[in-house]
């Protein structure tokens, strides 16, 4: 069984580290699309077993750090649903990539990224797990910098790179004065920190969670981020990335100390309501997916603010089937459209394409909550635990998530009648073979993951079938609205139900623009005050100046000796004179 | 086993002589090769402790004796110097470099393995000066045109003004301890209390400016942009190294009771150079000056968690040491690479390298992902648990922790800015129409990319040996 669990993580990583070696392109695509679907049947196998394994992987004395694997039967499920959705995303990036020159680093890169997740979601060690959860984020870098003709790409990637790694200082600290404290790194074993500790490196782990997951204040990195492959925007949106934030703080639930929880649920909320607000005035298919993460994300923190990890789980799971086939969808219809994504030119007749058009409108479907999708299930659980916590986080996430289920309903349909009933081409449009198989995979998915509430690993609250009415109100309610401005005026984008906020929501308030502002004044000043110091005061004051001293008093010193004879008698006499005086001197004192 | 002690220090010199006698750089080639054996075959038939020691007399008068010995901590040093040694052998020799500059590399080479083996003060003073002259020729005849001089003039002065202050601390430590056996006086928990803190004050000002701890560095910005690819690379890769051990196993060893007063002092000093260096990176325009910078930063983190101390400090401290001296070399080779195709240097003028070489561009994005501290990659071990270190102290040191997490996302900041302008965007003038990576290029690099993988994948095994080593 251990072995089943170590191959789950080390195939994709060696595929991943191997195939940037390969030259041939049919050769990085079996490995591509192997090595995660070997880890998937791992991921199975190990799910009957259930293993914990562990060894020391580097001794610090005072703390050791163990290469160390728990797959609870919650942790395989997530593996599995991220081994699945990189297999899917291998699969469909074939065909989407079929004429790019850079597909063979890109087959490798998905597979480190896959590992990376695999690792984070199976380590039970917080060092360990920072190694899966930082080459993620390297892993993302080389992923969204992919296209090398796209200007925004490289920026657009060291962003994303930057932003999580400044949640990261928080995450390291954290992780670091947890193992001071704990005398260990092991998760199982946290048990005895004191609360000071607790809620200090819990507060610094919550930032790094933060911005690994793209939750308000550190939400900039993910819009821009789609300037990588949709392949990869499905990955890192979907099963990982993103949800590791989430998955690693349902984790760490049992270091919580209980009162903290309402800075979660306030980081929650906040994500939740804003990013849907984002997502309904975004001018372009991916931009409304990727803000929809961040809202979509939040109801996972939610769940975590109500100490409910294993709803948390649940809504990640579901999230993770319909945001992957949203996004690989979203390729495939942006591609059939022929246009750059944007929502004023993008559009498709549902006949173009029924694969398409079911797929998108499935997804959406199980995004907004509709039943018996995956989406409603996960979302009653998460207001359902939110509603029986009773605590301050409880009341905050509860009523935030009704608002953003509002949110979440109207800049669905938004989407959806934007895209598929403004007419567009009447001709039929094939999508490629191996695309589809992700849309169908996916589109099963997303419709049947509600199963897991029934049987599965998870403890999910009841269903609470008032609540369950409350969220039918609020999503159609929310769906009335977009419908009724569409059918008032069809020429005109329903966002205009925003009024002025429209333009400020579409570029995320400005977030991005401000903070990449500020970032670079204060990079500048501070690299212009260090340079100051280091190379006028450091350098050119004290060392080139003490050599200048020096060279000056070498100087004076040789000046002296260069008088005339004249000089030297009178030197000599004064000097004579002067011992003279001081002998006297001194004969008399004593 | 004394034999192949010797062997280790006395290869490389003999090496240095033929080479330059007979004007064949494969000749010294061959004997890098073989020293790099001997330093490999050192772990067999050891112990705990000293594994192997010689001691032979020479001036005792002086109390100079050539006494070399080799445990946990100085042969993964003596190795990197071996092996870094034989690369940039290789290297030159294949691009068809002077002779001479490959004699002077192994002189370096040679006198850098003396440092790490000595167990005599006076042995180990006498090559750490040894080391300076070969070095000071490298930069001075084969750097480049405008600056070569003037680098090589502030850097021999300013490690002869430190290594001064070393002998004094030196001598007043053997008056002192009454030998100048260095494991002895080590094992006999160091000098009296009441000369302590000298003796580290002393050594640790000599040390420090080979290290460089900030703000005694500004000679290695100028040093590395004058000095030939090779020379920047046994300048970081070992040069530096020079610093750092003599601080950790003979300042640290011969003071600890000085060692734990200044402690914070040099602290605070190697947090500041972990900021600023990062600062100074960031608004770089030179691509080797950016990398020689970043070595200040780098060390900052070794000198930090040889400051927090604790057996974590101690043993990050090493950890990081040796991971620098294989990631910072294999940038600079690379950097080296892109100057000899481009004949440019500036950010400004690189760009698109991924389009025109994509091997190297992968290459330099590895090295980059590596030096700032990637999990899974040897730079991350040593200065993640130098924030542990730090931490572990608590209190005011808990500041330091926060300025070295900080520090190594300025660390990425300035290394994906460099990618950035090097690696992205379209090809400019002078990167398009370069050569790829040639298959001598990759056998030159290759050791350095697997030993990074393997010592970030596989901390452990280094981690005990240091754990054995005489500290």
């Amino acid at each position: 069984m251990d072995l089943f669990a170590w191959a789950l993580v080390a195939l994709p990583a060696a595929a991943g580290l191997g195939g940037l070696l390969l030259r041939r392109r049919d050769h990085a695509a079996w490995l591509g699309v192997g090595a995660p679907a070997a880890a998937l049947v791992c991921a199975v196998v190990a799910g009957f077993g259930n293993p914990v394994t562990a060894f020391t992987l580097a001794d610090f004395g005072s703390v050791a750090v163990s290469a160390a694997l728990d797959l609870s039967p919650t942790a395989v499920a997530v593996a599995i649903a991220g081994a699945l959705v990189s297999t899917l995303v291998q699969l469909y990036s074939v065909a989407y990539l079929r004429d790019d020159p850079r597909y063979i680093p890109f087959a490798a890169q998905v597979n480190l990224f896959c590992a990376a997740m695999l690792l984070v979601v199976c380590a039970d060690d917080l060092v360990f797990l920072l190694i899966g959860w930082e080459v993620m984020g390297a892993c993302s870098y080389l992923l969204i910098a992919h296209y090398a003709k796209l200007p925004a790409a490289p920026g657009a990637a060291a962003k994303a790179f930057l932003v999580t790694r400044f949640g990261d200082v928080g995450f390291v600290l954290g992780v670091m004065a947890l193992g001071v404290s704990a005398g260990t790194f092991r998760i199982g074993e946290l048990g005895e920190v004191s609360s000071g500790v607790a809620t200090a490196s819990m507060l610094l782990i919550l930032f790094g969670c933060v911005g690994k997951s793209a939750q308000f204040p550190l939400q900039v990195w993910l819009p821009p981020a789609m300037a990588g492959p949709t392949p990869v925007s499905a990955l890192i949106h979907a099963a990982t990335m993103v949800a590791a934030g989430a998955y690693v703080l349902t984790r760490l639930l049992p270091v919580w100390p209980a009162d903290l929880l309402l800075v979660v649920a306030i980081v929650a909320a906040v994500s939740m309501v804003g990013a849907g607000l984002c997502a309904f005035a975004a001018t372009d298919v991916k931009g409304v997916l990727a803000w929809s993460t961040i809202s979509q994300v939040g109801f996972m923190f939610a769940a975590v603010a109500v100490a409910a990890a294993d709803t948390a789980l649940f809504h990640l799971l579901t999230h993770a089937a319909f945001k992957a086939l949203l996004f690989l969808t979203a390729g495939v219809v942006i591609a059939l459209a022929a246009t750059d994504g944007s929502l004023a030119t993008t559009r498709l007749r549902p006949r173009s394409s029924p694969l398409a058009f079911w797929s998108m409108t499935i997804g959406l479907a199980a995004m907004v909550g509709l039943p018996p999708l995956g989406g409603f299930f996960s979302k009653e659980a998460v207001l359902g635990a939110a509603y029986e916590a009773g605590t301050p986080a409880g009341v905050v996430v509860f009523w935030a998530g009704i608002v953003a289920s509002i949110v979440t309903a109207a800049y669905s349909a938004r989407l959806w009648l934007l895209l598929f009933w403004r007419g567009g081409g009447e001709e039929r449009l094939a999508v490629p073979r191996l695309e589809a198989v992700g849309l169908w995979t996916l589109a099963v998915g997303a419709a049947v993951t509600g199963a897991l509430y029934f049987a599965g690993p998870l403890h999910v609250p009841e269903l609470h079938l008032d609540l369950m009415a409350l969220l039918l109100i609020a999503t159609a309610g929310g769906l009335y609205v977009v419908a009724d401005s569409w059918w008032r005026d069809r020429a005109r984008d329903p966002n205009r139900l925003l009024g002025r906020s429209k333009g400020p929501l579409a570029r995320g308030l400005y977030g991005e623009a401000l903070t990449a502002r500020a970032t670079r004044t204060t990079a500048r000043l501070a690299s212009g005050a260090a340079m100051l110091l280091d190379e006028r005061l450091v350098d050119r004051g004290a060392v080139e100046g003490s050599a200048r001293a020096t060279l000056a008093a070498a100087r004076r010193t040789a000046l002296g000796h260069r008088g005339g004879l004249v000089r030297y008698l009178r030197l000599s006499v004064a000097g004579t004179l002067l011992v003279a005086v001081v002998a006297i001197g001194v004969n008399l004192w004593v | 086993m004394g034999v192949i002690l010797a062997a280790c220090v006395a290869l490389p010199l003999l090496g240095a002589a033929l080479t330059w006698w007979l004007r064949r750089g494969d000749v010294g080639v061959a004997a890098a090769a073989l020293a790099l054996l001997a330093a490999a075959v050192l772990p067999a038939g050891r112990g705990d402790g000293w594994w192997h020691e010689l001691d032979l007399a020479w001036a005792p008068a002086i109390r100079l004796d050539f006494s070399l010995s080799v445990d946990g901590v100085s042969w993964p040093l003596v190795v990197l110097t071996a092996l870094l040694g034989l690369l940039c052998c290789v290297h030159n020799t294949r691009a068809g470099g002077p002779p001479t500059l490959t004699a002077l590399l192994l002189a370096v080479q040679g006198a850098s393995t003396a440092v790490f083996l000595a167990d005599n003060a006076v042995l180990f003073f006498v090559a750490f000066e040894a080391v300076l002259l070969p070095m000071w020729a490298v930069i001075h005849r084969y750097g480049i045109d405008e600056t070569r001089r003037a680098a090589a003039v502030k850097f021999a002065l300013f490690t002869v003004a430190g290594s001064l202050l070393m002998a004094t601390g030196l001598f007043v430590a053997v008056a002192d301890a009454g030998t100048a056996d260095l494991g002895a006086i080590i094992a006999g928990g160091g000098v009296g209390e009441g000369v302590s803190l000298l003796v580290f004050v002393l050594l640790a000002l000599g040390f420090a400016v080979k290290a460089p701890l900030w703000p005694l560095h500004s000679w290695l910005p100028a040093a590395h942009t004058a000095a030939p690819t090779v020379g920047s690379v046994l300048l970081a890769g070992v040069l530096l190294k020079l610093g750092t051990y003599g601080l950790i196993r003979v300042a640290g060893g011969l003071a600890p009771d000085g060692a734990r007063e200044a402690a914070p002092v040099l602290a605070v000093l190697a947090a500041t150079g972990i900021v600023v260096a990062s600062l100074v990176c960031l608004a770089q325009a030179e691509l080797k000056r950016l990398i020689a910078y970043s070595s200040v930063g780098h060390m900052g983190f070794v000198v930090l968690a040889f400051a927090a101390g604790g057996e974590a400090g101690i043993k990050a401290a090493l950890f990081a040491n040796l991971a620098h001296g294989l990631i910072t070399p294999l940038l600079f080779f690379l950097a080296g690479a892109v100057k000899d195709r481009t004949h440019t240097g500036l950010l400004s003028e690189l760009g698109g390298l991924r389009m025109a070489a994509p091997a190297l561009a992968g290459l330099l994005g590895f090295a980059s992902l590596a030096s700032l501290g990637l999990p899974g990659l040897a730079g991350f071990w040593g200065e993640a648990f130098t924030v542990y270190a730090a931490a572990e102290r608590g209190g005011a040191w808990f500041a330091l922790a926060v300025v070295a997490a900080f520090g190594a996302f300025l660390t990425a900041a300035y290394l994906l800015r460099m990618l950035k302008h090097v690696s992205h965007g379209p090809p400019s003038t002078a990167v398009a129409g370069i050569g790829g990576v040639s298959a001598g290029e990759a056998a030159v690099w290759s050791p350095l990319v697997a030993a990074t993988l393997a010592l970030g994948l596989a901390p452990g095994p280094l981690l005990d040996l240091f754990a054995t080593g005489v500290l």
